[in-house]
Parts: structure tokens; sequence; C-alpha cells
């Protein structure tokens, strides 16, 4: 257990290092590192798995399920999405290495989308 | 031993997911970022099966792999254009994990130390307002909910509904601690009944513009609701973790809402454009066409031309024929660059997962700062699918319900296209003065037809 000043010190300075590790992201990146600090927070399916094994009676049990369920969403949805994006992120340099396979990929992935409402 | 060897293993989770979130943030280390903390997760997972004492296996692993492959299914097949509102619902999932497993801890009849409790209860409020909150972002952002909910006397019932969240907390965690009794899952139950609520209640008002801080800002509550949980369960990767999203998500927000030019208060508490009734400028001038063709001979002949991308364009699905045209234009020996709007696309950054999914490196995508000096030196600039963000009125007309909000000055450029469907007004329902510009010329028509048009237009030069 962690307890007394020992807690408030692991949580003083885990709130600065989250302050100082993105302090100098692009806007070009707002939107993965978004999706990627949700992927983070996904450990809340460990916390979860930890309150479901501890369960004892039916009602914990069930409540338990599904805090482990979602959580394992939050994890698996978030770890997904961000990868998708940052799959895509190229440099002029890297493009012309595979530009032919950046090409094929590119159109392939655009055709399956759907368009949105009017945003003009 | 065991002991030892598990948190060992958290000890390096959480490591991993602080170095990962520190490559994430420079466009050339992001990749391997996200997979670093994708080993730490999964290190923290599968450590997590040998905690001592633990029951319940079949169902925890039934849970992880339902819950896992549903959420993989619909992460591999969304639309990039759908990106914020997936961000929206698994950050929900992890605000509602939160919660649950303070339920999961409330429910079971040994008493706590006081510590513990407050901690719990907290994460658990916050936890459910994450994820009601979050639901209801999701819900408008794809177009389910369409009206904002702005009704008299909605701050006071918010207020109301908070009040009554907070003594119920108390009460809650008084009972745990041992000092009072009482039917103690009813007050649970109404517990976690209004923290929902006001999460719902909260979120309903705010406009869909706004929602990308709404959703940076429940990421990072939802971070510090886990981080308050880990403190109950005694869990140093779930505490590390949560902390530093709780911290780094509400930086994240800030620097969202500063772009918009929005206080992080003001997205909250006030409905946009529910002000009205302004005295505004009257635009002079008359909207000037140009054909497809014309505008191409433009920009064959240019030195430099800016592309300035907006959703319009992203809705269109024309970022890959637009692509193809600044390919052209480059191999013309044209100096060719993307300009993108923070707010440009559903939330800062969005546009650049757009254009970067139709190929165009990151090298050429420069953001406000980058470029708004450089629009003087632009022989031309074509606007595709933006209207708000390249309105002057946000620059030089005070009484304009956008005035202060930065925008590119693609009405400095030598000359500018604006590429668009219709004749009406933009998202905020605001005239923009660029469009009556002497230097404007508009070019109807679909995005993505009227790029293929710019391409052959050009190729016949």
């Amino acid at each position: 257990m962690i307890t007394g000043f020992a807690a408030v010190y692991i949580f003083v300075l885990a709130a600065f290092v989250g302050y100082e590790v993105i302090s100098r992201v692009p806007v070009i990146l707002h939107t993965p590192l978004m999706s990627g600090s949700n992927f983070v927070h996904g450990i809340v399916v460990v916390g979860a798995m930890i309150a479901l094994g501890s369960a004892t009676t039916t009602p914990e049990r069930i409540v338990g399920f599904f805090a482990v369920l979602l959580g394992a969403a939050n994890a698996v949805g978030g770890y997904a999405v961000t990868e998708r994006m940052l799959e895509m992120f190229k440099s002029s340099g890297d493009q012309k290495k595979g530009a032919a396979a950046a090409a094929a990929a590119g159109g392939a992935s655009g055709s399956g989308e759907k368009g949105g409402g009017d945003a003009s | 031993m065991r002991h030892d060897l598990i948190q060992i293993a958290y000890i390096a989770a959480a490591v991993l997911f602080i170095l990962g979130l520190k490559s994430m943030s420079s466009p050339r280390t992001a990749r391997r970022g996200i997979i670093w903390a994708g080993v730490g997760m999964l290190v923290a997972v599968v450590i997590t099966f040998a905690t001592p004492a633990m029951s319940n296996f079949v169902w925890m692993t039934i849970a992880l792999i339902i819950g896992g492959a549903i959420a993989y299914v619909a992460a591999r097949r969304v639309a990039m254009t759908d990106m914020p509102q997936m961000v929206a619902i698994y950050n929900g999932m992890g605000g509602g994990a939160a919660a649950l497993i303070a339920a999961v801890e409330f429910m079971k009849p040994e008493t706590m130390p006081t510590s513990f409790a407050i901690l719990g209860i907290i994460g658990a409020r916050i936890g459910s307002v994450s994820f009601s909150g979050s639901m209801i972002a999701f819900a408008k952002l794809q177009g389910i909910i369409k009206k904002s909910f702005l009704f008299p006397g909605q701050n006071v019932i918010n207020l109301l509904v908070l009040a009554g969240a907070v003594a119920l907390a108390v009460v809650v965690a008084l009972q745990h601690t041992g000092h009072v009794g009482g039917s103690e899952g009813l007050v649970l139950v109404a517990f976690f009944a209004l923290s929902l609520l006001y999460g719902v209640l909260m979120t309903l008002p705010i406009g869909g513009a706004d929602m990308p801080v709404v959703i940076s800002l429940y990421n990072a509550l939802t971070g510090l609701a886990v981080g308050l949980e880990g403190y109950v369960l005694g869990n140093g990767a779930m505490i590390i973790a949560g902390i530093v999203v709780g911290a780094a998500g509400t930086l994240l927000t800030q620097m969202m809402a500063k772009a918009m030019n929005r206080s992080i208060g003001n997205v909250l508490f006030a409905g946009f454009g529910a002000k009205g009734g302004q005295e505004l400028e009257s635009i002079e001038g008359s909207m000037r066409e140009s054909s497809p063709d014309d505008a191409a001979v433009t920009l064959a002949f240019a030195q430099k031309v800016i592309i300035v991308p907006g959703y319009g364009m992203a809705v269109a699905q024309a970022q890959h024929k637009v692509w193809e045209l600044a390919k052209l234009l480059g191999e013309r020996g044209i100096q060719v660059k993307f300009a993108i709007h923070p707010v440009a696309g559903r939330m800062p950054g969005h546009m650049n997962v757009l254009l970067a999914e139709a190929g165009v490196p990151y090298d050429m995508i420069y953001d406000l700062d980058e470029i708004n000096g450089e629009f003087p030196t632009a022989d031309a600039a074509i606007v595709i699918g933006a209207n708000d963000v390249v309105n002057p009125a946000a620059r030089d007309d005070p009484g304009s319900p956008i005035y202060g909000m930065p925008i590119l000055d693609v009405d400095k450029a030598v000359q500018a296209f604006v590429i668009k469907r219709g004749r009406g007004a933009g998202f905020a329902g605001i005239e923009n003065k660029l469009f009556y510009a002497d230097n404007t010329r508009m070019v109807y028509g679909d995005a993505q037809d009227v790029a293929g048009k710019l391409i052959a237009g050009v190729k016949k030069v």
C-alpha cells in the first residue's frame, strides 16, 4: 500500500512528468497524442482485474466483470486508433523511399470511407 | 519474491508509458512511442494474472476478450473523419471502468481507511462524469444528438445535481469508514445515478464545435480518476499512468482551447453563439466567380502556392486529389505548402491526420504561426472547404462572434481561390469577408470535382 507523504510525492512528481513530457508537442500531433494518452489510462483494466479478482459476491462479480470489459475496450481501442493514425505520418524523405507503396496504400484506404455532414 | 516481481513489472510499465508519451510528441518518433506504451500495457496486464489470492479468472478472461475484440474491430473500421468520437467513446469507457472499480470496492462489507474512502469516492465521481459526458460527446459528434440543449435555470439545476452527488459521496465515505450505518447499497446507487446525470447535463448544452476541448478535458479527468483508484488498490502503475495522463491531458486541453481562442470555462458554461444580437459590419462588394480552368492557369504560372484545407475537403474526400494537384505543381518547380489552422478538421491536429492518410508528408504541412508571414509572398492561395478560419472579420470586426480567433491570412495572398460547394455562410453561420475581397475568386463545385478539373487544367498549360 502506498500511503502518507509517499503518496503525495508520487502525485506531485507524476503530475510534473505529465506536464513536461508534452509541453513542446506541435499542433499536428494533438489528435494522436490525445488518443495516445487515452490509451495510457487504459491501465485502468489492471485495476479492474484486481477488483474482479477479489470479488466474493455475485453483485460484486457482475460489476467487476463490466469494469474489466470497459477497461479492456479502453486499452485495446485506444491502442488500435492511435497506431492507425501514427502509421500514416511520413516525411518527404520516407515517401521517396516508398513512393509507390504509399500511393497504393493511400488510394486503397481512402476508397472505403464515407462522407459526413455539411461542414463547408 | 512474487510480490517484488509484480512490482518491478508495474514500474517497467509506468516507465514505458512515460517514454511512449514523450516519443509521441515528435512526428519522427511518434510511431515508436505508441508501440512502447503498448508493450508496457501488455506487461502490466499479463503480470496482473499473477497477483496473489485472486479468483474469478474465467470471468476476467471472458471480459478481456469481449471488450478487447469489440473495441479492436470498431477501431480498425472507423473512418479517419470519425476519429474524434472514437477517442471520446474509448475514453468514456476508461472513466466508466474507474467508477466501477470504486463501486466494487464500496460494495465490499469491510471498512477502509478514511483517506482511501475519500480518494475512492472522488475517483468514482470523476469517472462517472467522464463516462456519461463522453457518451454524450460521442452522440453529438456522431450526429445522434443534433441540438444543443439550453433551458432556463440550467446552471441552477446543474448545481443542485452536483450538490446532491457531493452530499451522497460524503455519506458513502462515512459509511465505509464505519461512522454511519444504514442502507449502503441504495446510497451508492443514488450517488452513481446523480454523478452520471451530472455528466449528461454538463455536456448537453455544449456545441459541436467546442466538443474537442470537452473530449480532451474528459480524457484528463479519466486519467485522474484512474490515478485515484490506483491509490485505493495500491497499484503504482495505475497511479503514475493516471496522474501523468491527468496532467498531460490538462495541458493539452489548455493548448486546444487556446488554439480555438476559447477559455475552458467559456466552453463549459456558455453555449456558443448564444449571445447573439450584435451589430455586424455589413459587407460591401460582390463575390467574383472563376472557372476551374482560369484558376488552373494562375496556379500553373505561380512560384509559390499555399493550400488551405478545411473539414469540407475531408467530407468531400478530396484530399487525395488535392495531394495529386500539389505533386503536379511541385513537379513544375512551384513551391507548395499546406497551411493548417489549429481547428481545421474536428479537433486540433485532425486535419494533419486526414492529409497524412492521403500521403501528404508532414514536413510540407505548416501551422498557423509558421505560415502566416508567408501569405504576402504567395502568388496563389487555395482555400478548400474552409470558411471561418480564413474570415478576416475575426481580425478586424470587433462585432463578429469569431472576433479574436486567430485566422490564416489568406486575404493577404496575391490571389486567393476559394473552392466552395455553395454560397452559404460557414459553420458558425457568419458571412465571410474574404469571399468579397478584390483579390478573391470563388470556384463553385464539389471539392473533389474541382480539384480534378484543376489538375486537368494545369496539365493543359
